[in-house]
């Protein structure tokens, strides 16, 4: 199996920052849910965390062309498994998108089909020969692409579901896409867009209407924007330090340990704070566009960038909701907010990472 | 951002058994850039909506922190109690909480599950909520009062953000006033500040949802009743529980008010008006302290308490007697024949009579063409002073009045205090009216005919006065023309100083006599007589159908005739003097017993030395929850 150089070629630069992040958002943890029902979550998130680096681990093993190969079997056991959430789910705020597994545990199936919609962009567009993509592998992709976008949606769960798009999109960025497609498919989303606000739910409305005016339901569904800014803007600069943030501490905001976590973040640890995090997310990030660029195949590339496209998408709409600059979807910030699946699903996608860097030698 | 190259050597090394696998990312490279641009833009513009959060507007969102979590509650300070002379409870306090709406956060959807946790009806409930839709929205609608341990318990298992947040306890000290409207026109009643008194100078310093004194005692003594309310600042999560208390500043209670009242007899003026629509004022002569004030129908502050229901004001609104009406100091009224002592001190004073003055009354008599009954068919035959007071016989006084004319008249019924306020401390009293030639001139721009003054000669035509007036009128005459102010607050500092009036002491003592022999010589006031005590008085029947003013606004209910009976006690400086007027009381005979009920009751305790046990006061009193 040890058919890489050595433990030195891991990228040590990602693994430091992950390792980082993780730490912090465990002490945010901790900091957010202290006197509260959710105070034992910093040390669960401690072995998420574990159990994130052994599943990264075990992802580095397997030379990532194995999963390629595999990509249709994985294909078909992400849409049986989103079709048996769908069944089987626990309902949790209206939504079933967990199931339920031993000792208390749940699996969110949406998390971990991000994987594979990474590895099947990477597979489908390094399989292409062409320099420029087809309307028929456009189509094609976008279809394959859309069928568990559509059943996540549907759990319902529109925040996971986009979050596939950025990879799909980024991807066929990547493989060449001719600016008449783009064309194209800016004028058939402009045209889909009226009929996708009657497809939302009534709270996902909402949403959207207090992002464009928070002040129109102050205790309502603009409550967490309007919170969360007061949260954040308090924070000043240097922070109101570490379990000292009002808005945090007497929970004036809305679940400041999972989707709002760089709000209590931002709150607890100021901007100076903020330009850390936010500079240790964007090492990470070239960190991946790096080994992407160092990739020995196409595939390899799909897959880095798949995932730097994927982080970049969820850090844009989580910390960009924080300071209500984008609407309320919930997702989560990778790295940082509590919650097994997505930490686990997070450190799975820098396996992949790794997985290429360490196969850039080979002969 | 070290650019691993891929190294050409190697791309030669590539193994032709994976030729697939070992293709081109160079084609890539500046899409690649292109991502990383598109990054460094993310980056940057989450960065600035950082910036512009925590660094140029962080001194706003902290006070919007502030805001969220650091709440200013009142401390709300009692009101003082209200006692009467012998420093027994009249007005006290109590606790309560009542449930507020904050508008801000309702959700209309909630109030049919509220209505039933707190077993109110609904569609009452949604209509309250409507009324208050053109109020800013920051005024939270109190919804109910008095909360019952079980609604306290509703309401703490509720008003998490989850369920129904809009509900808010506050906690309230809430007057606690006598049941059946006991002394409810002295004492008045409270309640929220209007936005007219915010905006008026006598009210100007208070705020927003104060509870104020709206009328009697309560409105004219507010200041002395009315504390200071404190503050208490306090930490609150996002469910509004305290976590902290950062400040507080203790309130400062209201002092407590003691009335002239004496409970015991105000009971006994209470049980003798009965249901009769009507007034009863005991005065103390000598000091002007009121000892008694009665004003039928009467209303149940209680229901003002805080705030009044709608069906409750509607009902006290459209009753067509007027129950707000404090008739002891509203009432203007003919004074009948009771004004005919005051005549007769005239009389005397001016000479146009002495003892030797003799009338005889035939029953009538006819003045600038115009025939004018006595109230005695037959008539009175010869009467002297005394006689004509004795029997009240109107046509002495016709000829008395003919003769002093009417500007000597009003000259001595404004002597006595007619047509001017007393200057009790309660608000709103009225001044009667004493007609006069300037008078009638002013308001009409007419001469004074002269056939005008008969009919005020026997206390009719547009003489009016209030039973205070009265009481304070005759009661000042029989001490021999002193005039103290009336007054509901007991003075502590000494008596102020009296008006007074050069009066003959022979004239004095012959009116008392006359007024003596009403009560005890088989005169109009018999039923006034009390066995062992010097009971002097006056009846008056004061004939609405003669008063010109009345009688264009009067309905035909109202054309009964009002009876008057003022008494005081004992002959030689007096010690109480007693009016009792009710209205639609046909004879003043019958207004005499009410008046000696009062004076029985002041000897009762005066004789007694120790004080009436308060069986009396509490039956009315008793310190009871009032019902809502």
């Amino acid at each position: 199996m040890a058919n890489y150089r050595s433990i030195r070629d891991l990228d040590w630069v990602l693994l430091l920052v992950t390792v980082a992040l993780s730490a912090l958002g465990v002490l945010q943890i901790y900091s957010a849910t202290l006197g509260t029902v959710w105070k034992d979550a910093w040390w669960k998130q401690c072995i998420y965390v574990a159990l994130g680096l052994v599943a990264m681990w075990i992802v580095t093993q397997i030379d990532y062309h194995g999963y390629l190969g595999q990509v249709p079997v994985f294909y078909v056991l992400s849409i049986v498994s989103l079709i048996v959430t769908f069944f089987v789910g626990r309902q949790v705020f209206g939504s079933r998108r967990w199931i339920p597994l031993a000792g208390g545990f749940h699996f969110q199936t949406s998390e971990f089909v991000k994987l594979v919609i990474i590895l099947l962009v990477a597979r489908y567009l390094s399989e292409l020969k062409r320099d420029q993509l087809e309307s028929r592998d456009l189509l094609k992709l976008a279809a394959l692409v859309g069928l568990p976008m559509v059943l996540v949606m549907r759990q319902p769960d529109l925040g996971t579901s986009l979050t596939y798009l950025p990879v799909l999109a980024g991807g066929i960025f990547l493989g060449g896409l001719r600016w008449q497609h783009m064309v194209a498919i800016l004028v058939v989303v402009a045209l889909l867009l009226p009929f996708a606000w009657f497809a939302l739910k009534d709270y996902q409305k909402a949403r959207l209407s207090t992002f464009v005016d928070p002040g129109r339901d102050p205790r309502g569904s603009g409550y967490q924007v309007i919170q969360s800014t007061i949260a954040v803007g308090q924070g000043g600069i240097w922070g109101r330090g570490v379990t000292k943030g009002s808005q945090t501490q007497l929970r004036f905001l809305p679940v400041p340990h999972t989707d709002f976590i760089f709000s209590s973040f931002a709150e607890e640890h100021g901007f100076v704070g903020v330009v850390v995090v936010l500079g240790l997310y964007f090492l990470l990030l070239m960190q991946i566009v790096q080994n992407a660029q160092a990739a020995p195949d196409k595939a390899g590339m799909y897959i880095c960038m798949g995932v730097a496209t994927l982080l970049l998408f969820h850090i844009l709409v989580n910390v960009g909701m924080v300071v209500g600059r984008v609407p309320v979807t919930g997702i989560p910030l990778p790295l940082m907010s509590a919650g097994g699946s997505n930490t686990l699903s997070t450190f799975m996608m820098l396996g992949l990472v790794n997985n290429v860097r360490l196969r850039r030698f080979i002969s | 951002m070290t650019h691993i190259p891929i190294e050409p050597d190697e791309e030669r090394l590539q193994l032709s058994h994976e030729p697939l696998l070992r293709d081109d990312t160079k084609f890539a490279s500046g899409r690649i850039a292109a991502f990383q641009y598109v990054a460094v833009a993310v980056f940057l513009f989450l960065l600035v909506s950082f910036w512009q959060l925590q660094v140029q507007n962080q001194a706003e969102y902290s006070e919007l922190a502030e805001r969220n979590s650091i709440k200013y509650y009142p401390v709300l300070a009692p009101r003082g109690k209200i006692l009467d002379r012998d420093g027994r409870v009249i007005v006290d306090n109590h606790s309560s909480f009542s449930l507020l709406l904050s508008r801000e956060n309702l959700k209309f959807e909630h109030l049919k599950p509220i209505a039933e946790g707190l077993k109110l009806d609904y569609q009452d409930l949604l209509a309250r909520v409507e009324r208050y839709k053109s109020r800013p929205a920051y005024q939270p609608i109190i919804i109910k009062e008095e909360l019952t341990p079980e609604d306290l318990a509703f309401v703490e298992a509720h008003r998490d953000p989850g369920t129904f947040p809009e509900m808010e306890l506050l906690h309230a000290q809430r007057r606690l006033y006598p049941q059946d409207g006991l002394a409810a026109h002295v004492i008045g009643y409270v309640g929220e500040i209007s936005e007219a008194e915010l905006n008026s100078a006598e009210f100007a310093r208070y705020d927003q949802g104060d509870i104020i004194g709206k009328a009697g005692i309560e409105r004219q003594y507010n200041e002395h009743l009315m504390g200071v309310d404190g503050r208490r600042q306090v930490l609150v999560d996002n469910r509004g529980r305290e976590r902290k208390v950062l400040g507080m500043k203790e309130a400062i209670p209201g002092q407590s008010l003691q009335l002239t009242i004496d409970l015991d007899l105000q009971v006994v003026a209470e049980l003798a008006m009965e249901n009769r629509k009507g007034a009863v004022v005991a005065l103390d002569p000598r000091n002007g302290e009121v000892l008694a004030m009665v004003s039928r129908p009467a209303f149940d502050p209680n229901k003002f308490a805080t705030r009044i229901s709608s069906k409750d004001w509607k009902e006290i609104v459209a009753n067509p007697d007027n129950p707000l009406l404090n008739r002891a100091i509203q009432a203007q009224l003919a004074p009948g024949s009771t004004f005919k002592p005051i005549m007769a001190l005239a009389g005397l004073e001016t000479g146009f009579a002495d003892e030797t003055t003799r009338v005889v009354c035939p029953g009538g008599a006819t003045f600038y063409g115009r025939y004018f009954k006595c109230w005695r068919k037959g008539g009175h035959g010869t009467v002297d002073i005394h006689r004509a007071v004795v029997h009240s016989c109107d046509v002495f006084f016709y000829h008395l009045g003919n003769r002093m004319g009417i500007d000597t008249i009003a000259g001595y019924a404004e002597m006595v205090g007619f047509g001017k306020k007393t200057g009790i401390d309660l608000p709103q009293e009225k001044e009667g009216l004493v007609p006069s030639s300037r008078w009638k001139m002013r308001t009409f721009r007419q001469k004074w005919y002269a056939g005008e003054t008969i009919s005020v000669a026997i206390g009719q035509g547009a003489l009016t006065v209030t039973p205070l007036q009265l009481a304070a009128a005759i009661g000042g005459i029989a001490s021999g023309g002193v005039w103290y102010r009336p007054h509901l607050v007991l003075n502590k500092t000494g008596a102020e100083r009296p008006r007074k009036a050069d009066l003959h002491v022979e004239n004095v003592n012959q009116v008392i006599y006359g007024m003596w022999g009403v009560v005890n010589e088989g005169g109009t006031g018999a039923s006034a007589r009390l066995v062992g005590f010097e009971v002097c008085g006056k009846t008056g029947t004061a004939q609405l159908a003669s008063n010109e003013f009345l009688k264009s606004t009067a309905k035909g209910r109202e054309l009964k005739d009002n009876a008057w009976f003022v008494g005081f006690a004992p002959k030689n400086s007096p010690e109480i003097v007693v009016v009792a007027l009710f209205e639609g009381g046909e004879h003043g005979n019958l207004a005499a017993p009410i008046v000696r009920d009062v004076i029985k009751a002041y000897y009762d305790k005066k004789y007694r030395r120790a004080p009436q046990p308060p069986r009396m006061a509490s039956l009315f009193h008793g310190l009871r929850r009032p019902e809502l």
